[in-house]
């Protein structure tokens, strides 16, 4: 038979099925310790390869920010992954709603997490921590004008204040630690003052809250600490994080609210006794420095200190009320974020 | 439509001969889409002379495959029908309608731009000579390599208080605070309109360029002769006759928009689709994002079943047998020309070099720090995950529009129609719809294999690439399928009479008759897909296995903190490489054209 155009194209067809037929083979069968992360490779590489380094055990990641509850869920009995790192406290409780975690006994994870940190029946463990700060104009703003969460409400900030969308992880969890301590009424109050106050429509990161405040469009915005250490460390960034002042928060009150990214152990982990190494390297003194030094973010050990630039900014007390406890009211702050019209 | 029968069967037996390229490429267009039982092309459909309503080996294994890629989107169906909590009334009090009127206004807006650049570039283009109207003809495609989400990236830095153009009015002019001026902000509803106009017209532009140029120049002179003034002669001649290869343009236009949310989540606007992850993820109520991704899909089942009902006593149009002559390109001079330039260089300008320089810039001073020494694996992995879902989506496509061809059931053609449908489904919920099927089938021969043979096989196909290239497949499926079907539906069923009463069976037909006829349009509808994965991220980034890199998510990991520098190498890339099959397919047009003409 003559070739034709219509059979080379069918080898062509052919040979491409075949090859994708083999892509899935070419994937490495996992027998080292394998997570799923909801935080950035580029955040959490310097930990994994520390302690790679250190034990000779590699770490496999996949990285999303949505979804990886619900492929672990679906994967069931069989899934390859033995942790889910979690950026915020919100999305780890979702972890342990859904059932796709195993609770850990280990005493030096119980025995250096503070316990606002961790959870009591072991099923998830903050390792690294990070405050909700106000950050104000220096220029525009006086020394006492602003110093709590409950400022942020004051008709005084009309049209002053700029934060991101008020449904972002972090501005959930900050409206649902107000719910815990204040209750529905008056955290829907503040929240509709605030919404009020607020300079421009909820918009970009918080290092674009910080920026806002540089170019003179906001005089008050509500970030993470670690979006500060950042920013002052980049030479391009530092002018603009330059021009604000920080304030910890209801320093006379309930103390500054924080967040922790999180660590769990997989119901179905195959690598449990590497995995739970992982778990531990991941609060011990190197690791906890890298976090301080390489991400800016507070160390959940108390005796491990801050970065240089971070420190720099004094100590403070922090709200003690338990992560769980804030993660309860996070679907109740979202809809308050949607009642009070935040994100208009 | 192809000549008399008499030339077909002479054709017929000329190809098995001579394969001449030249005379088997002459028909390229780009249908694309959702087609539900129309001719995207316009044509009337077919006479099925060959064609059967039995049950055939075709029929069945056609079905099935249709079933296969519905897999997905019913599962999400079904999410939808197990929500954590009634998400309605709490939406109904308070941001439903915000959702509903700025993704109504998002895609009126997208969609009349896109109509209004894509359909006038392509009618400059084709009817009329103008400085650089060569390159212009190609270059016009370019943007369509440009991931939305990058070019809000650019935009934004560029157009930001801090940005460059600001800052150089500021000095110009010796303002210092932004309440000193007027500027128009970027990140808002209009600003999220042009940036997806800006990268979505090239869907329109090749779809309103193929129909001109497949008009027959005898329909206009004829309208001309009647005394039909130019701008008579495209509005009420050319415009109808192309209406129906547009529409399918800005269906894929308008449920790209309905999918994204990269774009409209940087610029803080609230369409339905930052709600669906917004239930999802905030309230944990997956059910109910499930229901809002449902409605998205009513909308466009809406909105296609509008323009079809608008159309139904328009469809006598039907392209003229032969070509007289072909068409004449008029010359344009002095200020005409300029102008016809300006509107043909502006969307390439914005759209494309503009996004490509400053990408370049940042990957010159980032370079340090966002080189990966895997980068080349990266970069293979992207070009070999979209290369195989290319051929995945094509091959599909091409075999369930012959099964349609030649069992032209109601049931065929609304599995078809439904199995499209996964474009319109956000992304990272289409991935979870992957998830749970492939899960529960590996789950169960696992459980299977542990009872019978007593060992575990674990998970074949979650995970694994595998997945991801059917994601891949099941979402650009509906790309792929419209520029297939209508190429196929452009070759008479008289060939298949003649080569069937030559004793040929229907695989040896479509693989020797129709696949080398319909080359353009199975090429096109290939690089397409190739280039709409490359720029994939939401079901990539939840469906890939361990430690495996795109361009697109490394991209991501950066520019999901706002982190522009560190993110525009890869996303330079993305371009750069989407750029080679951008160029082939339009060579690929304009061979097609140069024959015809």
């Amino acid at each position: 038979m003559k070739t034709t155009l219509g059979n080379k194209f069918l080898r062509h067809v052919a040979s491409a099925l075949a090859l994708g037929a083999l892509l899935p083979l070419a994937s490495p069968v996992l027998a080292d310790v394998n997570v799923y992360s909801y935080r950035q490779s580029y955040l959490i590489d310097p930990m994994f390869d520390a302690f790679t380094e250190k034990t000779g055990i590699k770490v496999n990641t996949v990285f999303a920010k949505k979804g990886l509850i619900e492929r672990l869920a679906n994967e069931g009995a069989n899934s390859p992954a033995d942790l889910l790192i979690t950026s915020d406290i919100g999305r780890v409780l979702q972890g342990v709603e859904a059932g796709v975690t195993q609770p850990v006994e280990s005493d030096q994870l119980n025995s250096v997490i503070p316990a606002e940190f961790r959870d009591a029946g072991n099923q998830w463990f903050g390792i690294s921590a990070r405050a909700r700060l106000i950050v104000v104009a220096k220029d525009r703003v006086g020394e006492d004008e602003v110093t709590s969460y409950a400022d942020l409400a004051s008709p005084a900030l009309k049209g002053r204040i700029c934060t991101r969308s008020g449904k972002h992880d972090y501005m959930v969890a900050l409206i649902a630690s107000q719910l815990a301590h204040n209750g529905e009424e008056a955290t829907t109050n503040w929240l509709n003052n605030l919404k009020s106050n607020l300079a421009r429509k909820p918009q970009g990161n918080d290092r674009a809250q910080i920026k806002a405040i540089s170019q003179g469009e906001c005089d008050v915005a509500v970030v993470n600490s670690y979006y500060m250490g950042v920013m002052l460390s980049d030479s391009e960034q530092a002018p603009a994080a330059e021009t604000v002042r920080i304030v910890f928060p209801d320093q006379d009150s309930n103390g500054t609210h924080m967040n922790v990214s999180g660590v769990s152990m997989t119901k179905s982990a195959p690598n449990k006794a590497d995995a739970l190494m992982l778990m531990e390297f991941l609060v011990s003194e190197d690791a906890q420095r890298l976090y301080a030094d390489v991400n800016h973010e507070y160390p959940v050990r108390p005796d491990v200190k801050a970065s240089e630039r971070v420190a720099s900014w004094g100590e403070f007390n922090y709200d003690s009320l338990s992560m769980t406890d804030i993660a309860a009211q996070r679907a109740l702050a979202s809809k308050l974020v949607d009642r009070v019209g935040y994100d208009n | 439509m192809p000549p008399n029968g008499h030339s077909q069967v002479s054709w017929l037996i000329e190809l098995d001969t001579t394969t001449d390229p030249k005379r088997i490429t002459t028909h390229v267009a780009w249908g694309g889409g959702l087609s539900f039982g129309d001719d995207p092309s316009g044509n009337e459909p077919v006479p099925q002379a060959g064609a059967s309503r039995g049950i055939s080996g075709w029929s069945i294994f056609a079905l099935l495959v249709a079933a296969v890629v519905c897999l997905p989107l019913l599962s999400v169906l079904i999410l939808a029908l197990n929500p954590s909590e009634n998400i309605w009334p709490h939406l109904l009090d308070t941001v439903l309608y915000n959702y509903v009127s700025n993704t109504l206004l998002l895609m009126l807006g997208v969609g009349i731009g896109t109509t209004l650049l894509g359909v006038s570039s392509a009618w400059l283009i084709t009817h009329f000579e103008f400085p650089a109207r060569t390159y212009l003809k190609w270059l016009l495609l370019l943007p369509f390599a440009v991931p939305a989400y990058v070019i809000a990236y650019v935009y934004t830095d560029l157009l930001e208080y801090a940005g460059p153009v600001q800052s150089a009015l500021r000095s110009l002019f010796g303002w210092k605070l932004a309440s000193e001026y007027y500027f128009p902000a970027i990140r808002t509803l209009p600003g999220a309109i042009i940036m997806m106009v800006l990268v979505l017209y090239p869907y329109v532009y090749l779809l309103a360029r193929s129909a001109f140029v497949e008009q027959s120049a005898s329909v206009l002179e004829a309208a001309r002769a009647l005394g039909a003034s130019r701008s008579a002669r495209f509005y009420k001649v050319a415009l109808p006759m192309a209406r129906p290869a547009i529409m399918v343009g800005i269906a894929l236009v308008l449920m790209e928009t309905l999918n994204d949310y990269g774009t409209v989540d940087y610029f803080a606007v609230s369409t339905l689709s930052v709600g669906l992850y917004d239930v999802w993820l905030s309230m944990n109520n997956l059910g109910g994002g499930a229901q809002i991704a449902s409605l998205c899909l009513l909308f466009v089942v809406v909105l296609i079943g509008v323009e079809k009902i608008s159309r139904k006593n328009q469809q006598n149009y039907q392209h003229s047998a032969s070509r007289f002559r072909a068409i004449k390109r008029v010359k344009l001079r002095g200020a005409k020309a300029f102008w016809a330039f300006l509107l043909c260089g502006l969307p390439v300008l914005l759209g494309f070099l503009i996004p490509a320089l400053v990408l370049a810039k940042y990957a010159v001073i980032y370079f340090d720090e966002s080189w990966n020494e895997n980068f080349r694996r990266i970069a293979f992995n992207s070009i070999m995950l979209s290369a195989v879902a290319a051929i995945c989506a094509v091959s599909i496509g091409v075999f369930l529009s012959y099964a349609k061809r030649l069992h032209p059931t109601s049931w065929m053609q609304s599995s078809i129609s439904i199995a499209s449908l996964g474009y319109a489904v956000p992304g990272a919920v289409l991935a979870i719809g992957v998830i749970i099927p492939f899960a529960a089938a590996d789950n169960h021969i696992d459980s299977l294999a542990r009872q019978w043979f007593g060992f575990s096989t674990g998970l074949l196909l979650s995970g694994t690439l595998f997945a991801l290239v059917f994601a891949y497949t099941v979402r650009f499926l509906a790309v792929a399928y419209g520029s297939i079907d209508s190429s196929m539906k452009k070759i008479s069923p008289n060939m298949d009479d003649a080569a069937r009463s030559l004793g040929k069976s229907h695989s040896n037909i479509l693989f020797r008759i129709h696949l080398p006829l319909m080359r353009g349009g199975v090429l096109t509808a290939a690089l397409v897909v190739f280039v709409d994965c490359m720029k994939e991220l939401p079901a990539t980034l939840v469906l890939r296995p361990f430690n495996f890199e795109t361009l697109a998510t490394q991209v991501y990991q950066y520019a999901s903190d706002e982190l522009i520098g560190e993110s525009a190498l890869y996303a330079l890339l993305i371009v750069l490489v989407g750029l080679v099959p951008v160029i082939m397919l339009s060579n690929t047009i304009d061979r097609a054209n140069e024959i015809e003409h």
